[in-house]
């Protein structure tokens, strides 16, 4: 007597052999009728019960796909043999074989209806192209080489470097703590409860500019100049400074809070629309 | 339009005539057909699916292409003035039941193998890359071979595989 185990694993195989064959009649173009589609049928009747977990299932779903394939493709030949145009492939072949070129062609030509063709030219293309020959710019100008454009080598000012952004005109730090400075001053002006509103700080006349902003109180925060106060259920969120930086590292596990900033959130804040 | 080529291909796509036309060129292309019968051509029509399709829609009809054949057939002498050697014909006759046989496909060496009994081997692929290229056949990646729009438009397919069937060798050739 075979353990439940045992049955499943016997059944799953003979489910994996018939996807197997069906899938080598459709690859292969064998004689869909070679498989027996009742017998199959009935085997995956009979294994169906033993099914519990959805690999299972999903196999036995996959069976069922692949005899109906089958099914199709016995379907298909059963149109084509009663089609006015199916004949005994093997007949042909023999036949295609053994006639003589001339025959095979004295039997094309009677079932040949070529198409008929025109090609001229006429006045009109003949305007048409001699207008655009007469656009067209000669080869020597078309195809000109372009010699590489010759720079002069020389220094950069560290103004230059700055225009270009390449360089920073102050020291990040010193950059950080005049930010910081702005915050506490505006959280002072505008702010209540000492603390602001997230975008009514970061926010400014341009996308970029706001960016900047968002990008320097990320270091504010990180760095212990401020901290964030969410309200999740509001959807609220306020920086608030704090007096003297305080050293956050060491002491509990850092959360990272990703707060997008979109050109659609910084539109909307401009109209005011952001809450 | 009918006898005009564009992009390589005879003929002209029905939503083209409908644009000249009017909607009622269906009609214009039977007035036009059974004029051509005096002079032994006829109007063919070439539909997108690859089947002749009995009742067609208006749709079916603007995406099918539309073309002037022979309406008779061809004596050995026309023939030749066609342009084609009768060892290409041939090949093309053999290329095209074949794949009939083989229910609209078959694999591009089985064809190479066949009429490689009875054409010279270095032409056998460059035959088979004319018929392609004049719309015959048509070739897909894994280098199956399928009849295409030009083997629909010309060729009676159904005749030429009963005449082949019937056919005897002839005495002088066998």
């Amino acid at each position: 007597m075979q353990s439940k185990s045992e049955r499943e694993k016997l059944g799953r195989e003979k489910l994996q052999r018939i996807i197997d064959t069906c899938t080598s009649v459709q690859e292969r173009s064998l004689d869909p009728f070679l498989i027996d589609i009742n017998e199959n049928i009935g085997t995956i009747k009979e294994l169906f019960p033993e099914w519990n977990i959805p690999e299972d299932l999903c196999l036995d779903a996959e069976t069922i796909h692949s005899l109906a394939s089958v099914i199709k493709l016995q379907s298909e030949w059963v149109k084509h043999r009663s089609t006015t145009l199916y004949t005994d492939p093997f007949l042909l072949e023999e036949k295609l074989t053994r006639l003589p070129k001339e025959d095979i062609t004295r039997a094309f030509i009677q079932s040949w209806r070529p198409a008929v063709e025109l090609e001229q030219i006429s006045l009109h293309s003949l305007e048409e192209a001699t207008r655009y020959w007469d656009s067209l710019i000669p080869l020597d100008e078309r195809w000109k080489e372009i010699p590489p454009e010759q720079v002069g080598a020389g220094l950069a000012t560290r103004e230059e470097l700055v225009q270009q952004r390449i360089l920073r005109d102050k020291a990040f730090s010193e950059e950080l703590e005049s930010f910081w400075d702005e915050l506490k001053s505006t959280v002072t002006e505008k702010g209540k409860d000492g603390k602001i509103h997230y975008w009514d700080f970061v926010g400014a006349e341009t996308y970029e500019q706001t960016v900047d902003r968002a990008f320097m109180t990320s270091f504010l925060i990180t760095y212990g100049y401020a901290t964030l106060e969410i309200h999740p259920l509001e959807e609220e969120t306020f920086i608030k400074p704090y007096e003297k930086p305080i050293v956050k590292t060491g002491k509990a596990q850092l959360v990272s809070i990703p707060i997008a900033i979109t050109t659609d959130d910084w539109t909307k804040w401009k109209k005011g629309e952001l809450e | 339009m009918l006898f005009y080529k564009r992009h390589a291909k005879p003929g002209v796509k029905g939503w083209e005539l409908r644009k000249t036309l009017g909607s009622d060129y269906p009609k214009v292309l039977k007035i036009l057909d059974d004029y051509l019968k005096a002079l032994d051509l006829q109007v063919k029509t070439v539909f997108e699916e690859g089947k002749e399709v009995e009742k067609p829609s208006l749709e079916q009809l603007d995406r099918a292409r539309f073309l002037i054949t022979l309406r008779g057939d061809l004596t050995p002498k026309e023939a030749k003035m066609v342009g084609w050697r009768i060892d290409d014909l041939a090949g093309l006759a053999i290329t095209i039941a074949y794949i009939i046989s083989k229910k609209g496909q078959s694999p591009r060496k089985d064809v190479e193998e066949l009429l490689r009994e009875k054409l010279p081997g270095w032409k056998v692929g460059i035959n088979i890359d004319r018929y392609v290229r004049y719309g015959y056949l048509a070739q897909d990646e894994s280098g199956q071979l399928y009849l295409d729009w030009r083997t629909r438009a010309e060729v009676d397919q159904k005749a030429l595989i009963d005449l082949l069937l019937r056919t005897e060798a002839s005495p002088a050739s066998a």
